[in-house]
């Protein structure tokens, strides 16, 4: 579960894609968000989208799930256009914290995950046959996988973000998704579970050969796992692997501001004086 | 009528060889199971106000069915679905951007909606001169009133209420909760959401005519937000709400036959004592497993 492998190293040549960007633009209201993205991603690779508020992360990944038209370009997931395979995409919307009040045990929570979009009840216990086995076995390896067992069965409002974060996952998770997609996951966390999560991220996209596409404030708890990156600003979008993207140069000009890219001792990239790395208030 | 006595069971025989109290209890347990059932899901989905709204929008119904000269009945019904499918239709800050744990309400726009709905209420009473006597039983309904075909109405209502609820399930739970992912993951939550506040408006319509518009919400509310201080599990929590309905119900509709206040009251004072038990019980529970379970409260969290 630990065991944290540099980035690109795990990759089979011939993995296969699981998503295909060439040449996107969204315009919204008349206003163009972001133009001319394109992006390849395979199966088990990490993908960072990062950039300051407001250019369009959380759009891009709308986009990419159907949920926003383009104007321009390509989009292909799975080998469909996007919204054909949801099902077997993961997805973590931005901003998510349960109210204190929620009456819904975290397994509850997970179990939307596996069959939460299927019309009428499920049957109790032992009533539910296999169909309610298979449900309740799935159940209890999404919740191992990301290590929740000791909190699963509390109500979901009265859990610490990080436990919230990591049973979000798990839902996420239940489907054996091929991609998944996370909006800023580590947003609201405090430093020791952003890290933890991160982990669990890149560990999950390891041995399971997920993809992962995770929209992202401040890099620097995932820049040791990143495989590619893509930044957007102003309209603009960069890509590439994360030694390419992330240097002093690429981010102080797309940022508009000076941003520092050091190497820590043991070589590791931070990023210093990024605006944006902060939770702040946005619209 | 005898009063009441120390032998409970000739008591129940007594009170049960009066037809109209025979009546009272079926209509009063239909309106209970679908309360129940239908609350519950209103309590998690914070919609309790719209289900306020949609309860007491009743009134309006019934007055200008009266005013008119047609069925009150047909009053409830219309005015119910179509207070339902406006606030459905209103732009809700929770329904645009899906909230989590609860799709949340505009509850200002949702509150200028059963303002107009009561003023307009008033206005059918003015109109329809002396229909003032009739105004308390529409308000806080009555025990005496429920006929044979009523019941039956009640019935099939209750019935199509309950079986569509069922339909609508794990959709309607999934998009309650999380409404953006199940979205995602191809819920039409608009609809699911519009299904249910017809469910919601169909319920408070019928209940209404047994509680009256006032107390319906005593039904509504009371029962789930009780069940859910006693058990954070959806079939369960779903189960206990309609028991505790019942139970208040019956009791409340017993005690409201040798006693002289009316049966709203009991009712409503029954369900508030199970939800002030439930509280009680939910709190000693969380202090004497705290300190057991070996896993602090979070402080100072995201939230």
């Amino acid at each position: 579960m630990s065991e944290q492998l540099p980035a690109g190293t795990v990759l089979p040549a011939g993995a296969a894609e699981v998503l295909a960007l060439a040449g996107v633009s969204v315009t919204a209201g008349g206003r163009l968000i972001f133009s001319d993205v394109s992006l390849r991603v395979r199966a088990g690779e990490f993908v960072a989208v990062l950039g300051p508020n407001g250019v369009g992360k959380s759009t891009l990944l709308k986009a990419v799930l159907g949920l926003q038209p383009t104007s321009a370009g390509t989009i292909r997931v799975l080998g469909g256009a996007p919204g054909r395979h949801n099902s077997s995409i993961g997805y973590l919307p931005q901003r998510r914290a349960f109210d204190p009040a929620t009456r819904i045990r975290g397994t509850d929570v997970v179990r939307m995950g596996w069959d939460g979009d299927r019309w009428g009840v499920a049957l109790p216990g032992r009533w539910s046959g296999r169909a309610g086995r298979e449900a309740r076995d799935r159940v209890r390896e999404a919740i191992a996988l990301v290590g929740a067992e000791s909190y699963a069965s509390r109500p979901i409002g009265q859990l610490s973000g990080g436990e919230q974060q990591r049973l979000l996952i798990a839902q996420a998770l239940i489907r054996h998704p091929k991609l998944l997609i996370l909006d800023e996951p580590l947003d609201s966390l405090d430093v020791t579970n952003q890290a933890s999560v991160s982990a669990l991220v890149q560990s999950v996209c390891r041995s399971h050969q997920v993809a992962v596409l995770l929209v992202a404030h401040d890099v620097n708890p995932i820049l040791p796992y990143l495989d590619q990156v893509i930044y957007l600003a102003h309209g603009g979008a960069v890509m590439g692997p994360p030694e390419q993207v992330i240097t002093s140069d690429t981010l102080s000009m797309l940022y508009g501001t000076a941003v520092d890219v050091l190497r820590d001792r043991s070589g590791r990239l931070v990023v210093v004086g990024q605006p944006d790395s902060h939770a702040e208030h946005r619209p | 009528m005898t009063g009441f006595s120390l032998d409970l069971v000739a008591d129940v025989q007594q009170l049960l060889s009066y037809h109209f109290m025979l009546n009272a209890l079926r209509a009063g347990t239909i309106v209970a199971v679908l309360c129940g059932a239908i609350g519950y899901f209103m309590v998690l989905r914070r919609q309790s106000f719209a289900g306020h709204t949609l309860a007491v929008i009743g009134f309006p119904g019934a007055a200008g069915a009266t005013w008119l000269g047609v069925g009150t009945g047909l009053g409830y019904y219309g005015f119910c679905v179509a207070g339902a499918l406006v606030i459905a239709a209103l732009p809700g800050p929770g329904r645009l951007t899906g909230g989590l744990g609860g799709d949340g309400e505009s509850s200002a726009v949702v509150g200028t909606v059963q303002a107009f709905a009561l003023a307009c209420g008033f206005l059918f009473v003015t109109l329809y001169q002396g229909f003032l006597s009739g105004l308390t039983g529409l308000l806080f309904g009555s025990i005496t009133g429920v006929s044979d075909g009523q019941v039956l109405a009640l019935l099939a209502a209750g019935a199509g209420c309950l079986l569509a609820l069922a339909v609508l399930g794990r959709p309607l739970l999934f998009s309650s909760i999380d409404a953006e992912v199940a979205r995602a993951r191809g819920v039409p939550v608009r609809l699911v959401g519009t299904a249910f506040l017809v469910l919601l408006g169909l319920a408070a319509a019928g209940a209404s005519q047994i509680t009256g518009s006032l107390l319906v919400f005593a039904l509504l509310v009371t029962p789930a937000a009780a069940a859910s201080q006693l058990t954070a599990r959806p079939g369960p929590g779903l189960l206990l709400s309609v028991l505790i309905a019942v139970a208040v119900t019956w009791l409340g509709e017993g005690i409201a036959f040798f006693s002289p206040y009316p049966i709203g009251f009991w009712v409503t004072t029954l369900a508030f004592a199970a939800f002030c038990l439930a509280l009680g019980y939910r709190h000693g529970r969380d202090r004497w497993a705290r300190p057991r379970a070996g896993h602090p409260q979070p402080a100072g969290s995201n939230r």
